[in-house]
C-alpha cells in the first residue's frame, strides 16, 4: 500500500502536527460559534472569572463541549480500530457489539421507569451499565463453541443483539410516549448540552481504555496477522482479545454514555489513518486519537454555522467533513 | 452425503413453504375483528358473501401479499450482496439503496409540496437507484473492488443520513413525523395498486437470482479462483448488484426502510441449509417473508388499536430466532 508518511521521522513529525491541529481545533471550537469570543477572554474566565456573560458561557458551555468532543472523537476512533482487528472485518465498528444499542436501550427503560426524575447523571451512569450489559451478552454468545472464537461468530452475535435492542427500544417508545422527546434529544448524539462533570464521571473509564489500548498495541499487529501465526509466535489469544474487548468496551461505552450515539467515526477514522501510517497498531492507533478527536471537534464547530442560529446535530456535520476525505482514500488505496 | 444433504434442505424448503402458507391465512382471519377460517378460505376461492370478504380482499390480503413480496426481496438483496463483497455484515443499505430513497422521498415531500402522496414509491424507487449508480460509479476504478464500494458505500450513505437530517431540520415540522413514519418501514396503507406496482420486480429478480447463484458459489471462492475458473467478474458482479439493487429499491419504495431482515435473513439461511447460493436465495426469500410477515401481524395486535410499524418488530421477532441458531450449532459442533 502506499503510505502517506513512509519513515519514523515523517511518522513522528505527523503526530505533533496531528497535536497542534487538534489543540487549534479546539481553541477555535471554543472561540467562535454565535458568541465570537478573543482569546484574551478565554483567559480572563480562568484567571479572573467575573460572572459576566462571555465568561460563563466560555467555562460552562464551551470548554466541556470541546473537551468531551475531543475525548469521544479519539476513542471512538481507537475502539473501531481495534474491532476491526479483533472480528477481522474492516466494516467493524463499536456499534458492532452493541454498545450503543444497548445504551439506548437502558436509557429508554430507564426513561420510562423513573421519568423525568432521572437526572443527566443518572443517566451516564444507566448508559454505561448498559453497554456493559450488552457487550457481556454478545461475548458470551460470540464465544461459543468448541473452536473457542470465531470473529464471525462474535460479528453476528453482535449484528443481531443490536438489532434486537433497537427493536425493544422502538417498541418501548411507541408504547410510552412520555420517553420519547428527552431519549430522541439522546439518541441523536451531540456533544453540546453536556457538563464537565458529566465528563469526570467517565473519564477514569476513558483513561483506562487509553491506556490498556497502547499498552496491547504490539499484540495487536501479532493477532492481525492471523490466528495461527500469533499462536505460533507464543500469543496468549484469550488473554489479548478478552483485554481489547475490555478496552473496546470502556471507550465505546463511556463515549455513548457522555455523548450518545455517534456512528461514523469508529468505523471510518481508522481506514483514513491506514492511509496515512498503514498497519501497524503502534502508530495507528495515536493517529487515530487524533484524527478521531480532531474530527469530532471539527464537527462539532462547523455543526454551529450550517443553519444559524439553529444547530444541527454534530453527525451531519462529521458526514459532511469526512465523506470526502472517505471516498478519496477509497479510491487511492490499491486493490484491497 | 451430497445426496442426503440435498434431500435434507429440500424438505426444510417444502416446510417453510407450508408454514408460510399456514402462517399467512392465520394473518388473513385475525386482526381487530376476527373472521372465521371457513370465511377466509371462501374469500379466497371468491365465494365468500359475508361482510367479512370486504375486509379481507380489500385490507388484509393486499398487506399479506405485501409483507411476503417485501420480506423476501430484502432477503434475497441481502443474500445476493452479502456473497458479491463477501463479507457478512454487508446489507443493502450499505449501498446507499435506503439512504438514497430517503433523501429522494424527503426532498419530494419537501420541494414539492401539493403533489399526491401516491408518488412516493416512484420517487424512492428512483432515489435508491441513483444513489446506488452514484455509488457505483465512484467505486469505479479499473472495475470494481467490494471493499471499495462498500467504503464508499458507507460514506455515500452517511452523507445521504445527514443530508435527510438536514432537510428534516430546515423543513417545516410537520413534515418531519410524516417522513420518519415512512421511514420506519410499515406496511399497513398498502392497498392492491402498491402490489401491482410491486410483485413484477419480485417475480422477476429473484428467479434469475436463483439462476446466477451459481456464479455467486463461484466468487465466493475469491477473486482469482474465480477468474481461473473462467468467470468474468465484473460483468457479473454488475449483474447481481442491479439485481441487488433492484429487489431493496423496489421494497425501500413501498415499505420505508425496513432494518434485519437483509443482514440477517441469509445468515439463517446459511444455518439451516449450509453455503450453496442455490439453496440459500430460496430458503433466505422464504424466511425474511415469514418474518415481515410475523412482524406485521405483532404490529396489528400486540397495541390494538395502535398499529405499530412493522420494521419496529422484524428485528424483535428475528433475531431471537438467530440467536438460538447460533447456540444451537454449539451443541451440534
Amino acid at each position: 500500500m502506499a503510505l502517506v508518511l513512509h519513515s519514523r521521522r515523517s511518522k513522528l513529525t505527523g503526530l505533533v502536527i496531528g497535536v497542534l491541529l487538534l489543540l487549534t481545533g479546539m481553541l477555535a471550537s471554543i472561540l467562535y460559534g454565535i458568541h465570537t469570543f478573543e482569546i484574551g477572554q478565554v483567559w480572563l474566565a480562568y484567571t479572573q472569572f467575573d460572572d459576566s456573560d462571555a465568561h460563563i458561557i466560555i467555562t460552562n458551555t464551551r470548554m466541556p463541549r470541546v473537551l468531551i468532543a475531543a475525548a469521544v472523537g479519539g476513542s471512538l476512533a481507537i475502539a473501531g480500530a481495534i474491532m476491526q482487528v479483533l472480528t477481522r472485518n474492516p466494516l467493524a465498528s463499536p456499534s458492532i457489539f452493541g454498545i450503543n444499542a444497548g445504551a439506548v436501550l437502558f436509557i429508554v427503560i430507564g426513561l420510562a421507569v423513573l421519568g423525568s426524575s432521572l437526572t443527566m447523571n443518572g443517566m451516564v451512569w444507566i448508559a454505561l451499565l448498559g453497554a456493559a450489559v450488552t457487550s457481556l451478552l454478545v461475548f458470551t454468545l460470540g464465544f461459543q463453541g468448541r473452536s473457542g472464537f470465531e470473529p464471525i461468530r462474535l460479528t453476528l452475535a453482535g449484528a443481531s443483539v443490536a438489532a434486537f435492542a433497537s427493536s425493544v427500544t422502538s417498541g418501548i417508545m411507541l408504547v410510552n410516549k412520555q420517553s420519547l422527546e428527552a431519549a430522541l434529544f439522546w439518541m441523536i448524539g451531540s456533544v453540546s448540552g453536556r457538563q464537565l462533570d458529566h465528563l469526570l464521571i467517565v473519564l477514569p473509564y476513558l483513561v483506562i481504555g487509553w491506556i490498556l489500548s497502547l499498552l496491547l498495541t504490539g499484540s495487536l499487529n501479532v493477532m492481525a496477522l492471523g490466528d495461527d501465526s500469533a499462536k505460533s509466535l507464543g500469543q496468549r489469544m484469550l488473554l489479548i482479545r478478552g483485554l481489547s474487548v475490555i478496552a473496546v468496551v470502556f471507550l465505546a461505552g463511556s463515549s455513548v454514555a457522555i455523548a450518545g450515539p455517534i456512528a461514523f467515526i469508529g468505523l471510518i477514522v481508522p481506514h483514513l489513518c491506514r492511509f496515512l501510517v498503514g498497519n501497524d497498531y503502534r502508530w495507528l492507533l495515536p493517529y487515530c486519537a487524533l484524527t478521531g478527536g480532531l474530527l469530532l471537534v471539527c464537527a462539532d464547530l462547523v455543526s454551529r454555522f450550517i443553519l444559524m442560529p439553529k444547530e444541527v446535530p454534530v453527525g451531519v456535520a462529521t458526514a459532511l467533513i469526512g465523506v470526502p476525505f472517505l471516498i478519496h482514500v477509497a479510491r487511492r488505496r490499491k486493490h484491497a | 452425503m451430497h445426496r442426503g444433504k440435498n434431500q435434507k434442505a429440500f424438505f426444510i424448503v417444502v416446510v417453510l413453504s407450508l408454514a408460510m402458507l399456514a402462517l399467512s391465512i392465520i394473518c388473513l382471519s385475525i386482526g381487530g375483528t376476527s373472521i372465521p377460517l371457513k370465511e377466509t378460505f371462501l374469500s379466497l376461492i371468491g365465494k365468500n358473501e359475508e361482510g367479512s370478504n370486504l375486509i379481507i380482499m380489500q385490507f388484509r390480503l393486499p398487506r399479506i401479499l405485501a409483507a411476503l413480496l417485501i420480506g423476501a426481496a430484502l432477503a434475497v438483496a441481502g443474500a445476493v450482496l452479502q456473497g458479491v463483497i463477501r463479507n457478512p455484515l454487508a446489507s443493502p443499505d450499505l449501498l446507499g439503496v435506503t439512504g438514497g430513497a430517503s433523501v429522494a422521498v424527503v426532498a419530494f415531500m419537501t420541494l414539492f409540496t401539493g403533489y399526491s402522496i401516491h408518488w412516493v414509491p416512484f420517487i424512492a424507487v428512483a432515489g435508491a437507484f441513483l444513489v446506488a449508480v452514484m455509488n457505483y460509479a465512484l467505486a469505479w476504478k479499473n472495475g470494481i473492488s467490494p471493499f471499495r464500494l462498500v467504503l464508499i458505500g458507507i460514506g455515500i450513505s452517511t452523507a445521504m443520513g445527514a443530508l435527510t437530517m438536514f432537510l428534516l431540520i430546515s423543513g417545516p415540522a410537520y413534515l418531519a413525523a410524516q417522513v420518519l413514519n415512512w421511514m420506519t418501514g410499515s406496511i399497513y396503507g398498502t392497498s392492491w395498486k402498491y402490489i401491482e406496482v410491486l410483485w413484477p420486480w419480485i417475480a422477476a429478480f429473484i428467479p434469475l437470482s436463483i439462476l446466477y447463484a451459481k456464479e455467486l458459489n463461484v466468487q465466493a471462492l475469491g477473486e482469482a479462483t474465480a477468474v481461473g475458473l473462467g468467470s468474468r467478474l465484473q460483468l457479473s458482479r454488475m449483474v447481481l448488484l442491479f439485481y441487488s439493487v433492484a429487489l431493496a429499491g423496489a421494497a425501500v419504495g413501498v415499505a420505508g426502510t425496513i432494518s434485519f431482515i437483509g443482514l440477517l435473513a441469509p445468515h439463517m439461511a446459511r444455518k439451516l441449509v449450509g453455503h450453496s447460493y442455490k439453496l440459500v436465495i430460496p430458503v433466505s426469500a422464504l424466511l425474511g417473508a415469514m418474518i415481515l410477515l410475523l412482524a406485521d401481524l405483532a404490529g396489528r395486535m400486540l397495541f390494538q388499536p395502535l398499529d405499530i410499524p412493522a420494521g419496529v418488530f422484524t428485528a424483535g421477532i428475528g433475531a431471537p430466532f438467530f440467536m438460538y441458531l447460533l447456540f444451537k450449532r454449539k451443541a451440534a459442533d
